[in-house]
C-alpha cells in the first residue's frame, strides 16, 4: 500500500499561549502562597486549638522552637530526642549563643510546640527545664480554630 | 534614512523555541505543587515566667495581684478532663466544662478596675496525665474570646502561671 506524501500542505501549529498563560497564572499564585516560615513546623506534632490563636503581628526576636510529640519525646532542629534530658546541652548551646550575641536571656522566647495529646506534666517538665537554663519567655502555640 | 528591509522576498519567520522555557515552567510548577501545604495559621500564648516565680507562693504573695486565682485541672484514667468536677477554682468552685470558667472569669474580671484586670493573675495547677489540649482550653478560656459581631479579641486575663509539675503516677 503506497501512501501519499503531503509536502506542501499547510502545517498543524498548536497554540501554546493560553496554556503558557495558565502556567505562569499558576507559578506566580504558589510563589505568593508559599510560606517558608513553615520550615519550624513539624508533622509529627498535632497542634491543639484555640480560637484566640492569632498570628503575631511582629515576628520574635529570638525563638527557640521545640516541638513535643505525644509519647513525650522532644524534637528539636529537627531530630527527634528519646529523653527530655537530652535536649539540656542544646538549651545550654542557644544560651551560649544568645551571650555570644550581647543578648539578654529576655530577648529568647522559647515556642513549644506540643501535640495535643502530649501530657501537661511532659510540657510542665520541659518548661521547667528551659527555666532552669534561665529562659523565662515562652509562647505555648496552638492553631487557629476555624470552628466547624 | 532608507531602512533595508532584511530577507525581503524570502520571507522566513524568525520561530522562538519554546520547548525549554515550557520544560523549566513545568518544573517550576511540579516543584511549587509539591511543597506547597495547606497549613491553618498558628499562633501563641506568651508566658512570662523565670524559675523565681514558678515554685515560690511567696514571691507571688509578695506582688499581691487584686484577682489570682488558681485553676484546678483533673484528668481521668485516659487523659481528658473529668466529665464532672474536672475544674475547680480555688479549691471550693467545681466547675465542669470551660464555658463555665470562661464566664466564672468573666464574672470575677468584670467588677473590677481595668488597673485590676491588668493586674489580674491565674494560677494553672494541672494533673500529670492531662492532655495538653486541655490546658490550652483552660488557657483560653481565662485569656479572653471573640467577639462574635466585630471579630476581635477582647482579652481578659493576660498573667498566667504554672504550679510545679506533678509527679508522673507510678514514679
Amino acid at each position: 500500500m503506497r501512501f501519499r506524501h503531503r509536502r506542501d500542505g499547510p502545517k498543524a501549529e498548536m497554540d501554546m499561549t493560553p496554556m503558557i498563560d495558565m502556567a505562569f497564572q499558576l507559578i506566580a499564585f504558589f510563589m505568593f502562597a508559599i510560606s517558608f516560615s513553615q520550615n519550624e513546623q513539624d508533622e509529627r506534632v498535632m497542634l491543639p486549638d484555640s480560637v484566640l490563636a492569632k498570628p503575631a503581628n511582629q515576628p520574635l526576636k529570638h525563638p527557640v522552637t521545640l516541638h513535643l510529640t505525644r509519647t513525650g519525646n522532644v524534637i528539636y532542629g529537627g531530630q527527634e530526642l528519646p529523653a527530655l534530658e537530652r535536649l539540656r546541652p542544646y538549651l545550654v548551646n542557644e544560651r551560649m549563643v544568645l551571650q555570644g550575641r550581647n543578648r539578654t536571656m529576655e530577648d529568647a522566647t522559647v515556642v513549644i510546640r506540643a501535640d495535643r495529646l502530649a501530657r501537661a506534666g511532659v510540657v510542665q517538665k520541659l518548661i521547667q527545664m528551659c527555666q532552669e537554663e534561665k529562659f523565662e519567655k515562652f509562647a505555648l502555640r496552638a492553631q487557629e480554630d476555624i470552628g466547624p | 534614512m532608507k531602512l533595508r528591509r532584511i530577507g525581503k522576498g524570502s520571507e522566513s519567520k524568525i520561530e522562538l523555541q519554546m520547548t525549554p522555557m515550557i520544560d523549566v515552567v513545568f518544573q517550576l510548577l511540579v516543584f511549587f505543587l509539591f511543597t506547597f501545604r495547606i497549613a491553618t495559621q498558628e499562633g501563641d500564648f506568651n508566658i512570662k515566667m523565670p524559675l523565681t516565680t514558678y515554685s515560690s507562693s511567696q514571691t507571688v504573695a509578695a506582688e499581691s495581684p487584686v484577682v489570682m486565682m488558681h485553676v484546678r485541672l483533673r484528668a481521668d484514667g485516659s487523659g481528658r478532663l473529668r466529665q464532672s468536677g474536672g475544674i475547680v477554682v480555688n479549691g471550693d468552685r467545681v466547675l465542669d466544662s470551660f464555658e463555665q470558667l470562661h464566664n466564672y472569669v468573666i464574672g470575677v474580671i468584670g467588677g473590677h478596675e481595668p488597673s485590676a484586670k491588668a493586674d489580674a493573675e491565674v494560677e494553672l495547677d494541672c494533673d500529670y496525665n492531662l492532655h495538653y489540649e486541655h490546658l490550652i482550653d483552660a488557657i483560653t478560656a481565662v485569656s479572653g474570646y471573640v467577639d462574635k459581631s466585630t471579630g476581635q479579641v477582647n482579652r481578659l486575663i493576660d498573667k498566667i502561671s504554672f504550679t510545679p509539675p506533678q509527679a508522673a503516677p507510678g514514679s
